[in-house]
This record gives structure tokens, sequence and C-alpha cells, in this order.
């Protein structure tokens, strides 16, 4: 029995219009651990999250979550979801953009007060926290995104390129963070480009042109294509396909 | 929950940006008092009910350029001009003329008496008659063109802006990508779409009390009715327009494709909203106003304002606003569908 909190894409196609963006891609993600989707730009890793977020809709095959069927908007509660593009209401400050997604996940009160006091500390944003958000940087912008991402405590954490244009020290100290979650059981998605990132997860997809072309722990696809970098064996399994 | 998080957002929102406030509440004010400054009004043919009126007289008439229809006593003229099928009747009785003008027109008035004064004229076989008496079933011999478009414009500028301002955030919300990072809460659909409807409400509500207000008592339009059922009006008209610029705005993918809809889909309601002749109007054309909301808002201003109307006689005009915002509200529940399939 597939535990609870694990996600399981079931040959999940996904069409626009006439263009297939995703060829019947089946994956497990488990539950508490870190999973990594990797893939170069435009190749589908946006479009995968969200079917597996439960915000979109394959155009055939399946998502489950446990034993539900994607996209069923109750399990939204339990997802944490950042998005690529930091949606965030740019006239409003920092600390209103939290109320207002805190009070949607049903926050209140004082767990809402002690909850974006904790996201803001882990994000290192707290002295921005009565800033309008226009007046932000992109990597406070992302970092605010972030926060918001983890404001409900979700059992399931999205990210897609969560460390995109944040700095060195900062991007240690959240890896850091995302390990002392999933320790404590929390499943985390994560897209990226960056290499050592992909690294750090504890198992790997790698997507091209929308298919799936490896799947397993860093170094399970460093030993099967016989390479010692991450960036080598994403070439390798690449040119296979060519 | 979710809809007050949404409402106080919205509000937020408003109050960070002072401008937009601005535009949906003042900018009203600014073009109805510009429009009271330089309105002029235009002639018409007038359409004359005579009643027993000799017909050497209705000759004098009949060659100028008015409409005439005969009627056999006062009560029959008096009804007509009530369901405004005549604009004024003649009676003459004793060698008095004695003139009715339904009145809430101050230009087809104008064109009335101008008519009615040919009768009175001394010419080479008849003399001249007693001055006539002349009544207004409504409105009165000093009120303006404005008075008469006021009521509509009212109504037009409501809309105009709200639809506007609506439109826009809404459009935002989706462009921003604020929308699908909201769509990615567990909020409902049809939460997006209420929180949306109430928290631009209460600004309506400023606006609707505002116009109003300032078109009355600051401008001096004349107003025969109840200012609370104004109200009720101009707030149902502005909601209408919340929620058909929302709608609209899933159909633009930026704020110039918005104002590419505003000649489409807000002036011709202005055509159709009384502020011309719409009886002159091909029947088709006609049955297209019955799906506006202006249409619908400028008649029952007017009928408060010029013709003192209670609630009674334009529940049917507030009834048909009620259901186009329904209407407009249900649809923008299932346009979300767009975005997110539950
Ligand atoms: N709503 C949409 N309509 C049409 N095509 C789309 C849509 N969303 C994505 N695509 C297409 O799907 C492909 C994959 O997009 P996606 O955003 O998933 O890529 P990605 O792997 O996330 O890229 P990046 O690393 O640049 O973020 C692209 O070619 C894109 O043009
Ligand atoms: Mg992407």
């Amino acid at each position: 029995m597939p535990n609870k909190e694990s996600i399981v894409a079931d040959h999940v196609t996904r069409r626009f219009g006439k263009k297939t963006i995703l060829k019947e891609i089946s994956l497990e993600v488990f539950s508490s651990e870190i999973f990594g989707l990797l893939g170069p730009s435009g190749s589908g890793k946006t479009t995968l999250v969200k079917l597996l977020a439960g915000i979109d809709e394959a155009s055939s095959g399946s998502v489950y979550m446990g034993n539900i069927t994607l996209p069923r908007r109750e399990m939204l509660s339990k997802i944490g979801y950042m998005a690529q593009s930091d949606a965030l209401y740019e006239e409003l400050t920092a600390q209103e953009n939290l109320d207002f997604f805190a009070s949607l996940f049903g926050l209140s009160g004082k767990t809402k007060r002690r909850r974006i006091e904790e996201v803001m500390a882990l994000v290192n944003l707290q002295d921005a926290i009565k800033k309008l958000v226009s007046s932000f940087s992109g990597g406070m912008k992302r970092r605010l995104s972030l926060a918001i991402a983890l404001l409900h405590q979700p059992k399931i954490l999205i990210l897609d390129e969560p460390t995109v244009g944040i700095d060195p020290i900062l991007r240690v100290s959240i890896w850091n963070e995302l390990r002392a979650m999933s320790d404590e059981g929390t499943t985390i998605i994560i897209t990226t480009h960056v290499m050592d990132e992909a690294d750090k997860c504890d198992r790997l997809a790698m997507i091209r042109n929308g298919s799936l072309i490896a799947l397993g722990s860093p170094d399970a696809l460093k030993q099967e294509t016989n390479t010692s970098t991450i960036e080598q064996a994403f070439l390798t399994y690449g040119g296979a396909q060519a | 929950m979710r809809i007050r998080a949404l409402v106080f957002r919205i509000w937020r929102q408003f109050l960070h940006d002072k401008r937009t406030l601005a535009l949906m509440l003042l900018a009203p004010l600014f073009v109805m008092t510009l429009i009271s400054l330089v309105f002029n009004g235009s002639t018409y043919k007038p359409k004359i009910g005579l009643i027993t009126m000799p017909t050497a007289l209705s000759q004098r008439l009949a060659t100028e350029s008015v409409t005439l229809s005969s009627y056999a006593s006062p009560a029959s003229a008096l009804s007509a001009l009530k369901n405004q099928s005549i604009d004024a009747y003649v009676d003459f009785h004793h060698g008095q003329l004695t003139i009715k003008l339904e009145g809430s027109d101050p230009s087809t008035n104008q064109a009335v008496l101008m008519d009615l004064q040919k009768l009175t004229q001394p010419t080479t076989t008849h003399q001249a008659f007693k001055q006539p008496m002349i009544s207004y079933l409504y409105g009165s011999a000093s009120m303006t063109s404005f008075d008469n478009f006021g009521p509509v414009l009212i109504g037009f500028f409501a809309f105009f802006f709200v639809f506007l301002v609506a439109g826009i955030s809404f459009l935002n919300e989706r462009t921003t990508g604020t929308l699908d990072r909201l769509l990615a809460t567990p909020i409902k659909r049809y939460e997006v779409v209420l929180g949306y409807v109430l928290g631009y409400g209460v600004f309506t509500i400023v606006q609707a009390f505002l116009i109003t207000w300032f078109s009355v008592d600051i401008l001096g339009m004349m107003m025969t009715g109840s200012l609370f059922v104004l109200l009720i009006v101009t707030l149902l008209l502005s909601m209408s327009a919340l929620t058909f610029g929302m709608f609209i705005s899933s159909f633009a993918n930026s704020e110039f494709q918005i104002m590419q809809f505003i000649p489409i889909v807000v002036v011709p309601q202005l055509f159709f909203s009384g502020l011309f002749n719409i009886a002159t109007m091909a029947p088709w054309l006609r049955w297209l106003s019955y799906l506006m909301p202006l249409y619908y808002g400028a008649d029952a201003m007017r009928n408060v304002m010029i013709r003192g109307k209670s609630i009674d006689v334009i529940g049917i005009d507030l009834l048909f606003l009620l259901a186009l915002s329904l209407v407009f509200i249900v649809l923008n529940v299932v346009t979300l569908r767009k975005y997110r399939k539950v």
C-alpha cells in the first residue's frame, strides 16, 4: 500500500493544444524524501510539477496522492506550492501578503502571527516585513514566495526553482531547513537547474523534451553512467536519448 | 473565512493604491461637473394629443412637424401621457387652451411649446386666444437638459469606472500569476468571485453614495424621488459593472486590451440607455438593449430622479440588474475553470 503522502504519476501525458509537452511519465515520489526534477529549460518541469501538485490536470494518465486521484481541491491544503514566477501582491507589504495566504489556509490569531514570524526568520526577511513588495529585490521576492509556501506547514512541499537569485549563504541555510523538514516527514519536490543542488536530493528525475530519461538517487545515476558528476550523468542520458 | 481574507486583501490593495481609488470615486464627479457646464440639448418632433379641438385649429398644427393623435377625454389622454406614448396634450374648452406636458425631457418640452405657440398667435382670420394654461405631469418649466440626461450619466459613469477598475484588477490577478497562486490554495472558485464582489462592493457603495450626493446636492440636479432608492439603483448597476468587468477581463491579456473592449461593450450601452430616443430604432436593435445593464439602470434612475417613482415601479429594472449580475457571477465561476479544473 502506498504511503499516505507519496505521490504517484501513472503514464501522465499533458498536451497544450496539439503540442505534447509531457509524454507518458510514470514515477513515484516517496513520503518524506527530497525529490529533484532536473531538465533543460522548456523540458516540462513546471508542467509536471503542477500536475503533481494537483493544480493542473493531465490530458491522459493519472496522478494519485495516497489513494486519492488528483486534482482535488481539498488536497491543496496539504500542499505548499512555490511557483516559478513570484506571484505576490506587489502593492501590499510582505506582512499583508503573508497574512492573506495564511488566512486562506485557515490560520488565525496567535498561530498565524507565530507562523509568520517563523517563516520570515527562516528566509531572513524579518526586517523587511513592513515594506511594500514592490520595493523588494528579486531575491527578496523569491524568499517571500518560499516563506508563503511554508506558512501552513504543509505535508508536501513543491518548489519550482526556489533558490534562483538567492545568495550562497542563504541557499545553504534554506537547504538545511529543507533537509530538517524532510527528516520530520515532509515530502519535498524541487525543480532545479543547479547541479550541486541536484546532488543534495534523495532521488532525481531527469526530463528531456517531456520524457523521463532517468530516475534514481544521485549516486545510482552517476554509477550507472560511469560518471563522477550529475552534470555528466545528465549529458550521458541525454546523448543516449538523442 | 477565505472570502473574508480576500475581501480584506482587496481593501488593503485599494488603500495602498490611492490613485485607482480616486479614479473610481472622484473621476465620475469630475466628468459630471464638466458635462453639467457644457451640456446642450437637441430638438425632436413632439407627439401631441388633441382633445375636442376644432378642425380649423388642429389644421394649423398639422402643417407643422408634429405627430398628432386625438383623444375622446382628458382621462384617456392623461393615461397616454403617463405611459409616454405622447409628449403633451391640448384641451380646448370654452375658448381656453389647456396644455399638459409629460415634462421629463426639457428639449421635448421646448419643442412642444414652440409648436403650440402657432395655435395662440393671431392670424388674419382668427384673433388671439387667451394665454394658454400650461402644466407638467413631471418636471417643470425650469428643468434643464442636464436634469434630463443627468440620471443616465450618473448611471453611465458609475458603471464605466467600476467596470474599468474591476476588469483591470482582475486581469492583473491573472497576468501577475497571483490567480494561479490563489488557486493553488484550497479556496473555492465561487469564493474567489464572491470575495471580489464583496471586496469591491464596499467601494461601489461609497462611489454610489458620492456620485448621487454630488449630483443632487452640489450640481443641483433635479431629484424628486428618494435618495435611498437612487442609491440602491446605483449600487445594483455598479454590481453588474463589477461582475461584467471581471468577465470581460478573461478575454483580455493586457490592460490595453481591456481598453479595446470599452468602445465595444461599454459605449454602445450609452446609446441604448435613453440618451438618444430608441423608439425610432430597428426592433432587433432594441432587443439588444434588454441585455444591457445600463438600459435598466438608466430607466430606473430617470424614473426616480425625474418622475419621483418608488421601488414598486422600478422594481422590475432592479430585478433585471440583479439577474444580470447573477448571470455574470455564475459565468465568472465557470470561467475560472480555465485556470483550475476543480
Ligand atoms: N499554458 C501553456 N500553453 C501552451 N504551452 C505551454 C503552456 N505552459 C507551458 N507550455 C510549454 O510547455 C513547455 C514546457 O514548459 P515548462 O514551463 O514546463 O518548462 P520548464 O522545464 O519548467 O522550463 P524552465 O526551466 O525554463 O522553467 C514549453 O515549451 C512551454 O512553451
Ligand atoms: Mg519551469
